[in-house]
């Protein structure tokens, strides 16, 4: 035998055992190794309620994904850091993208944020996950190719929201007062309710933009109060609109309200007596098809609290990226982006309809609704002080109806 | 317009009595102890706690009365710990002791009760409007200004008109020559602060009803009392009644004038324009000690 096969092809053949021998460890340790995701998103901050939400639905996900049997067999990692402010996500962003353990950095909720995270995820060429930040223009002018949008872009916001007025005729030749909140995500809520109002026939009587640290609204309501607007527009964002909303209240104003950006967090702090008005919303504890029934219950199993809108995104975030890299069988960016972009590949979002991401600006589409505040008289408990409406477009409707008029300029990767 | 406009003045008016309540805690212990305290804002977003946690039991009046109390025993007990290690010291050390107190609050009440803001419900007694000619004005702000009003008055009257008040003065002006008369600065030392953060308590109750409660609440307050007092002039009463009106009109003019989102910014370009003619603020010159 040994004759057969010769000196030299022995020595070739021990050679590359040898070599297999020291290479075996990294190979198993490949197949075993945790797959490690960077979740980044503000925790403090003006912003923090909605992060602290963030963080229980990833943590939730890793949860369910890791008693499914992980990923193709690997368990999920995730190292969650505090993104308080651009600054700080861009210096954290820097220091995971680095780790080469790191396969995605998923996260955020300030558009400002996600666009500086975006730029260092594409310069180590790793995926960018946004599961919080709604404006258009990290859609359009600032899109980046290592960029994927879980969350809702603002125009689908202004477009489910803008079909609710329309239909309740808050928009033809009526005046609006809107009110803004002074940064990146409310100057371009702004600008989508002012192009929808323009196409829509409505003028406005004021135009208020307000410092994101202004908690006292007594100057503006007065103005409004002199201003008599048929329908009040907020865009202004996180604990700012509790306070807004409480003060709307206890002015005694009875101007319909409402509004482009919606967190249940900060409905549920306004509380039963003080919230009104319809709004729109990536999803709600009470969204009836069955993927989310299930999420909501054992979130509140788990936290003994109904989920809101943002542990939802993170949580089916996770779960998109998880079902994502299964599939692609490994974390190789250019694998994940091609897949995708692919029209053809559809994930589970916990909804009506599966989700699919716009291979043109990477914004997964995805049904919404329309969030209406309960009379206080019929609220039965602390958490279900609305009501949540059918999926927004109806079933005849193609879901990039949603994404129409973006005012973020146009994307080019 | 005019009347819209005279709206916001008058309204801006009435922002300054409740940027007062605040900012006078903050001068007090200054004064006082030469103590600069960062966690006045915390003691506020404590205030507005302890009123979401009692008022199920002792109702919003029933807090507006025992927060600041419990409020005011924990000051005495961080005075007696803490701040009195530092009096007269040089400020830079107060600075970093209760600026981690400050941390330390927040991150409690944060561990406590989570970051997600807590709804609280305006006492129904107080809901509704009032109507002042023309101008129409919420009850409850009224009600917030009346407090804030009788406070501030009360803290007048406390420290011009009784022998306690002749006492602290007198330490504020000259803590040695006190001393020498046999009189110890140090029970009115806690008194004062004690009194303080009371006030900023109460502050946090008044305003937990038109405010979300969450841990960061006394941040935007803390930094709005800072103006006040660096405008008015450390130490002096009159400089921050004076300072926090200003700084409410100058706010509701420039809301008033259309340019709200300058409104934050003309608050500290005043302050830089009072500290560029004076620097030692508006009435600030008494007081050199601690300079």
């Amino acid at each position: 035998m040994l004759k057969t096969i010769g000196r030299r092809q022995l020595l070739k053949t021990g050679a590359a055992f040898g070599v297999m021998g020291l290479a075996a460890p990294s190979i198993l340790r490949a197949q075993t190794d945790p797959i490690v995701i960077a979740h980044l998103t503000p925790r403090t901050g003006f912003l923090g309620p909605m992060g602290e939400y963030a963080v229980m639905g990833v943590d939730l996900a890793v949860e369910h994904i890791n008693a499914g049997g992980g990923i193709g067999g690997r368990m999920l990692e995730v190292i969650k850091e505090d993104s308080v402010n651009p600054q700080t996500a861009t210096t954290k962003a820097e220091r995971l993208a680095e780790r080469r353990d790191v396969a995605l950095i998923m996260g955020e909720i300030s558009s400002a944020s996600a666009l500086t995270i975006s730029q260092v995820a594409a310069r180590a060429n790793k995926l960018f996950i946004n599961t919080g930040a709604n404006s258009d223009t990290l859609r359009g002018q600032d899109c980046n190719r290592h960029m994927f949008h879980v969350e809702v872009q603002n125009a689908m916001v202004v477009n489910a929201e803008g079909n609710y007025l329309l239909n309740n005729d808050m928009v033809k030749d009526k005046a609006w007062y809107i009110l803004s909140a002074d940064y990146a995500f409310g100057h371009d809520l702004r600008n989508g309710a002012l192009a929808f109002l323009e196409r829509h026939g409505g003028r406005t009587v004021g135009d208020d933009l307000i410092p994101t640290d202004a908690t006292d609204f007594s100057s503006y309501l007065l103005n409004i109060r002199a201003a008599a607007p048929d329908v009040l527009i907020s865009n202004l964002a996180g604990t700012q609109t509790a306070s807004f909303f409480k003060q709307y209240a206890e002015f005694g104003l009875d101007i319909p309200l409402a509004g482009f950006d919606y967190n249940t967090v900060i409905a549920w702090a306004i509380g039963a007596r003080d919230f009104q008005g319809t709004w729109p919303c990536v999803w709600t504890h009470q969204v009836k098809a069955d993927g989310s029934q299930a999420f909501a219950q054992s979130f509140m199993e788990k936290y003994g609290r109904p989920a809101d809108n943002q542990a939802y995104l993170d949580y089916m975030g996770l779960r998109v990226m998880a079902d994502a890299i299964g599939r692609v069988g490994g974390t190789d960016t250019e694998a994940l982006i091609s897949f995708l972009e692919d029209p053809a590949t559809d994930f589970d979002v916990l909804k009506e309809r599966r989700g699919r991401f716009n291979p043109a600006n990477h914004q997964l589409l995805q049904e919404v609704y329309a969030v209406t505040a309960l009379d206080a008289s019929e609220v039965q408990n602390e958490w279900d002080i609305f009501t949540t409406s059918d999926p927004v477009p109806n079933a005849d409707q193609p879901l990039e109806v949603l994404i129409e008029d973006a005012v973020g300029g146009a994307c080019s990767f | 317009m005019v009347s819209i406009f005279l709206s916001q003045l008058l309204n801006g008016l009435l922002d300054g009595f409740y940027y007062m309540l605040i900012a006078l805690g903050l001068s007090l212990i200054f004064s006082l102890g030469g103590i600069v305290n960062l966690a006045h804002g915390a003691f506020f977003t404590l205030g507005a706690y302890l009123a979401f946690v009692l008022s199920p039991h002792i109702g919003f009046f029933g807090a507006l009365v025992v927060a600041p109390l419990i409020a005011a025993a924990v000051a005495v007990v961080v005075e007696r710990v803490l701040f009195t290690r530092f009096y007269r010291e040089d400020p830079l050390y107060s600075l970093l002791l209760t600026f981690s107190l400050a941390m330390i609050i927040e991150q409690s009440l944060r561990w406590y009760f989570g970051a997600t803001p807590r709804a609280y419900a305006m006492p129904d007694a107080l809901r509704g409007q009032v109507f002042l000619g023309d101008f129409i004005y919420s009850r409850y702000r009224l009600f917030l200004i009346a407090v804030a009003v009788a406070t501030v008055a009360g803290v007048w009257y406390l420290l011009n008109r009784t022998p306690f008040g002749r006492i602290v003065r007198a330490g504020i002006q000259n803590p040695d020559i006190l001393g020498t008369l046999g009189i110890s600065l140090r029970p009115y030392l806690s008194t004062v602060v004690a009194l303080a953060i009371g006030i900023a308590a109460l502050a946090g109750v008044l305003m937990a009803p038109i405010q979300p409660v969450h841990p960061l609440m006394g941040v935007e307050v803390g930094t709005a009392a800072f103006v006040v007092v660096v405008i008015g002039g450390l130490g002096s009463f009159w400089g921050v009644v004076i300072a926090a009106i200003m700084v409410g009109l100058v706010k509701g003019l420039m809301i008033g004038l259309g340019q709200s989102q300058f409104s934050m910014m003309a608050i500290y370009l005043l302050m830089f324009m009072v500290l560029l003619l004076r620097p030692r603020g508006l009435l600030g010159e008494r007081i050199t000690r601690f300079e």
